[in-house]
């Protein structure tokens, strides 16, 4: 089997050779997860292949089993990617293990300039440790977590009527999280065009990470800290500080008063689903999708409209996105690093924002037409105003498993207290970090 | 012994055949044979497990190839054995075995001692009856999945159908109450036939005459039942439960596709906390452990059920 | 039998019992016909309430399953008619075909490593397998125990250190790595199985090959080979099926290379959630091989699943 492959391979070379008239052209590969934007992206990268004559190829892996299918692949020092569009967790591993190149000298070599691109995504998506000037990637995809709605069933008399009859309030886009759980409850469950509708369909997903990129869209607007002291590894009394607990038991209490029903187990693709086949009257998922439900024919259009995560104490709005890497097991590199060079280019960002990607660079995001080019985009700006991310620890998967574990425990299996839940965690984590030598 | 095959043979073989065969002796040829089997056996069981059994007293982690590999002696096991979710864990496992086994045993009977009445087109039926085990477990897992969506899954609409229920007031998969048990349906659905065929062989294997001394003896059809067919049988269920358990007891890949352990971790059977142990959390060192751990379990009560079982075949 | 033994249940039994067991058959069905018919419907039948059993077959699911697809612009639709059924299929949804889909490279994957192991199973195993029968092997017994205990073991446990191994040795996510440990896995089952059905050939049969002057290897090969043929060709359907089947191993150990089918098939998407129908034109493709060796081996079932243990 072996040398069948070795033989084969090199006999690909050749023929690549002889075509390109010298050994300049590569098949790359490039991971990233199984999605719209990923298909924005194939699209994008034809305009390299014809400029480059590199060929590429696409490994698009749906988002339940991308961390874990990459992660592994990573770990096993597999040689399928050349370039990774990896969730911005990972980078701590990706820099501490190895696994990324790092970009400072050839950033320096061809010129690109991180201030070129919006602060808060370099900081996210590049730079390990955090906030340093050392990149291990590139900010490719800008997201977070926003909402969207039912715009036509907002605007009906009937319903407007109802709402104030039941609140006193005026049905519009909410201003805090207890609106938002308002507004949801009095769908649930309401009869809309014949048809049971319900509130909104929110991240319960116990696999990978949804319940915690869920969770903590509440937890955020409650003043939620990882740490007392930054860097400290301190959690006793952040992680389970009063405002996270009543922030956890809101989140318990939206799912168990305003989700449909069999929404144990959801993540985007169900949150979707849910929206799209017109069970929900609101939905949470990432900003990312938000072009493709606007172009849904049945939902989209004048039927939707879309909100940033409500404040609650404060702003607050959970960081999803990813920087572009690569991989340092990879045999192609330099042609990797030739299409990280060209993907960096103003045009090619604005052109990637036009067919739905996020892009996170300043010309794109500063130009004045830009708030004006998509309903959404607004938000997505104000969004980026005040995202955070979960831990970026090399041992962030750790982590994220523990969290998951005493979130889907308590929110949706329904043992224990939301205290005891994250005093849980707060022990989960901190054996983590003694594990890691970090305390 | 003296009277082996080889010893026989050779006993047969003339003298001067027996010259030319020499050639190549009895025991080169053996070995011969065996040695690439037992190099295979070597390098992907053995090797590996002494290799685990090294881990496991170490903080490794695999994706952590900088990090300093420290012996921490009897640490990992000493956490694993005293992590009460850990026992939580072992608890459904022993949930999913347990009712496994004893609905496995009960429909698996029960189908066999009526296939046992030889109505004609039987062997076609037990053919199609035995059709699920052999499929793809993950590819099983994930399609029941489906049968049990609320609202459009199959499973929900017929219990509603004969229940008079709505069939979006309860989930199979997201109920802690209810997934436990939605794991053991769908195993017994897959590997009752399993059972089913092995008690098929043991009232096969019964002797008619045995009956007809009874019928003799004018013992009633149900004392027959107790005396003669279970009895007589016997043996071979056991069987039947040893090769479930040790099954059930490794099971992953159709419990991880239908509730990959959820909700929460009601249905988080050891191999899967164990797969989120080694290649999730990437605790290398810390999931050997629990690894050996697991294998000397099913080991060491499969030891003492062999004892067992070996005894009533004496009897 | 006489007619009138004792044992020979009545007819009404007969009756009664046939009812109840076709019943169960039957029921036991129900499930695998549902994947089957899910592969003719398009989505909104797959998922509409309550289910549908009687619904317009499409073949939709099984071109989702074999193709990419992307959404296209009106004009572009409009300026490139559908050259043929298949393309007319996706047009309804305004997409375009660009490409195939992975499940053919999977599909191939699952028979190059399956039956690249089964192969070498059968050899390695037939080879020892007349060993342990016909000569006399010091500590026979234990290492016979030996290679089925390794069955005990979870495939996650094993995983572990295949895993670091296979990173040392590059073959991690490689169709020779997946073939080597699947023979791993399955050569405990092949020997045992095949050590039964060469017991049963009759001694007698090489003493007179012997005899006549051939040696021992020419023995094997030209009389006891023949006689094992049934015996070789059911044990290699058992270690077929298993590496089919395969799932932990796979999940871990390979991602685009070597990966088999059983770790893909769930993870066929469509636009927005899992694409049922393709998920279930998948899982009725994969699944068809296994039910028609199935049928073709009812004779051999019992000694396989049971690691010979139970012969008839």
């Amino acid at each position: 089997m072996k040398t069948i492959k070795l033989a084969s391979v090199s006999a690909l070379s050749i023929a690549a050779a002889s075509v390109a008239g010298s050994a300049q052209a590569d098949d790359l590969t490039l991971c990233w997860a199984a999605w719209d934007p990923a298909n924005a992206l194939v699209e994008l990268s034809k305009e390299f292949e014809s400029q480059s004559g590199h060929n590429m190829s696409f490994e698009f892996i749906p988002w339940p089993n991308f961390a874990d299918r990459m992660l592994n692949e990573l770990n096993s020092g597999g040689k399928l990617c050349d370039l990774l569009i990896g969730d911005s967790q990972w980078i701590g591993g990706g820099a501490e293990n190895g696994h990324y190149v790092k970009l400072n000298d050839f950033f320096d070599a061809e010129g690109i300039a991180m201030s070129d691109f919006a602060d808060a995504t370099v900081y996210a998506y590049s730079t390990w440790p955090k906030g340093t000037p050392n990149y291990y990637a590139l900010p490719a995809m800008g997201d977070a977590n926003g909402w969207f709605y039912r715009k036509d069933w907002f605007g009906r008399d009937d319903i407007k009527a109802a709402f104030k009859a039941e609140t006193g309030r005026d049905l519009a886009e909410p201003k805090s999280q207890k609106e938002l759980l308002e507004i949801a409850q009095f769908f649930q469950e309401r009869e809309i065009d014949g048809k049971t509708v319900y509130g909104a369909s929110i991240f319960t997903e116990r696999g990978s990470e949804g319940i915690t990129m869920g969770v903590t869209s509440a937890l955020y607007p409650w003043g939620f800290k990882y740490e007392n002291t930054p860097g400290s590894y301190d959690m006793d009394g952040a992680v389970n500080s009063p405002e996270a607990v009543e922030a956890l038991e809101f989140y318990k209490e939206f799912y168990e008063t305003a989700t449909p029903p069999g929404y144990t187990n959801s993540y985007m693709g169900e949150s979707l689903d849910a929206f799209k086949s017109g069970q929900v009257a609101m939905a949470m998922n990432w900003f990312a999708f938000f072009p493709g439900l606007y172009a849904d024919p049945a939902t989209g259009g004048d039927k939707i409209d879309f909100f940033v995560n409500p404040p609650q104490n404060q702003a607050g709005s959970t960081l999803g996105g990813q920087g572009i890497s690569v991989v340092a097991y990879s045999e192609k590199q330099d042609a990797a690093l030739e299409y990280i060079k060209w993907f960096a280019q103003p045009e090619v960002q604005a052109k990637w924002w036009s067919l739905g990607g996020y892009s996170a660079h300043n010309s794109v995001l500063n130009d004045p037409g830009f708030v004006d080019s998509a309903p959404f985009a607004g938000d997505f700006l104000e969004a980026m105003g005040s995202v955070q991310d979960f831990w970026q620890e090399p041992a962030y998967a750790e982590l994220l498993l523990a969290m998951q574990k005493r979130l889907h425990d308590y929110v949706v299996a329904d043992q224990g207290t939301a205290q005891e839940a994250l005093d849980k965690l707060v022990e989960d984590w901190t054996e983590v970090f003694e594990d890691e030598g970090k305390l | 012994m003296s009277d082996s095959p080889a010893s026989r043979a050779a006993a047969a073989t003339p003298p001067s055949v027996a010259r030319k065969i020499r050639g190549l002796s009895d025991r080169a040829i053996a070995w011969i044979f065996v040695a690439p089997t037992i190099f295979l056996l070597l390098a992907i069981n053995i090797f590996p497990l002494i290799w685990t059994i090294n881990l496991s007293f170490t903080n490794f982690k695999a994706n952590s190839p900088n990090r300093e590999v420290v012996n921490v002696g009897f640490r990992n096991y000493q956490r694993i054995l005293t992590d009460s979710d850990i026992w939580l864990n072992m608890q459904a496992t022993a949930h999913f075995l347990f009712w496994t086994i004893f609905f496995q045993v009960i429909i698996g009977f029960t189908l066999a001692y009526l296939i046992n009445k030889k109505f004609k087109g039987n062997d076609l039926w037990t053919t199609i009856i035995v059709l699920p085990m052999m499929l793809s477990p993950a590819v099983v897992g994930n399609f029941w999945k489906f049968l049990y969506q609320p609202q459009i899954g199959l499973f929900n609409y017929i219990i509603a159908f004969f229940t008079g229920k709505d069939p979006s007031s309860f989930e199979m998969l997201g109920s802690v109450s209810l997934a436990p048990w939605s794991i053991v349906i769908v195993d017994t659905w897959m590997w009752t036939p399993f059972v089913m065929l092995i008690c098929l062989a043991g009232l096969r294997s019964i002797p008619d005459y045995i009956y007809e001394a009874a019928e003799v003896d004018r013992a009633s059809k149900l004392r027959q039942f107790f005396t003669i067919t279970i009895p007589m049988v016997l043996p071979f269920l056991m069987l039947a439960v040893l090769f479930r358990g040790i099954e059930n007891f490794k099971m992953f890949d159709l419990v991880v596709q239908l509730t990959g352990g959820g909700p929460g971790s009601t249905t988080e059977l050891t191999s899967i906390n164990l797969k989120r142990e080694a290649f999730e959390k990437w605790r290398t060192g810390y999931a050997s452990a629990y690894a050996i751990i697991l294998f000397v379990t099913v080991f060491g009560l499969a030891s003492i059920y062999v004892k067992a079982l070996n005894k009533v075949k004496e009897r | 039998m006489s007619s009138f033994s004792v044992t020979e249940p009545s007819r009404r039994a007969k009756w009664f019992a046939g009812t109840l067991v076709i019943l169960y058959a039957l029921i036991t069905m129900v499930p695998l016909a549902w994947i089957m018919l899910t592969g003719f419907k398009s989505p909104s039948d797959a998922i509409s309430y309550p289910p549908k059993v009687f619904f317009e077959p499409t073949l939709e699911g099984y071109v989702n399953l074999f193709t990419t697809r992307t959404r296209q612009t009106p004009e572009f639709l409009a300026a490139n008619p559908p050259e043929n059924w298949y393309e007319e299929i996706v047009r309804e949804y305004d997409m375009v075909i660009v490409g195939p889909s992975k499940f053919g490279e999977r599909f191939l994957n699952s028979v190059i490593i399956g039956f690249g192991s089964t192969f070498l199973s059968i050899f390695l195993g037939t080879l020892s397998a007349y060993a342990f029968s016909r000569f006399k092997i010091p500590l026979a017994d234990d290492l016979l125990f030996f290679i089925l205990s390794t069955r005990m073991m979870p495939p996650i446990a094993v995983a572990i250190p295949i895993f670091l191994m296979y990173r040392q040795l590059g073959l991690s996510d490689t169709h020779l790595g997946m073939i080597l440990l699947y023979t791993g896995v399955n050569i405990s089952l092949a020997v045992w199985l095949l050590k039964g059905f060469i017991d049963e050939i009759p001694l007698e049969y090489e003493e007179a090959a012997l005899i006549d002057g051939y040696t021992r290897f020419q023995a094997f090969y030209k009389v006891v080979l023949p006689q094992a043929a049934t015996g070789i060709a059911s044990t290699a359907i058992f270690c077929l099926i298993f590496a089919w089947n395969e799932y932990a191993f796979a999940v871990l150990l390979t991602s685009g290379t070597a990966q088999t089918a059983p770790p893909f098939i769930p993870t066929i998407i469509g636009v927005g959630g899992l694409d049922w129908p393709a998920v279930a034109a998948g899982a009725t493709i994969f699944l068809l091989p296994v039910m028609i060796f199935t049928i073709l081996l009812r004779k051999h079932l019992l000694r396989g699943i049971t690691f010979g243990a139970v012969r008839k």
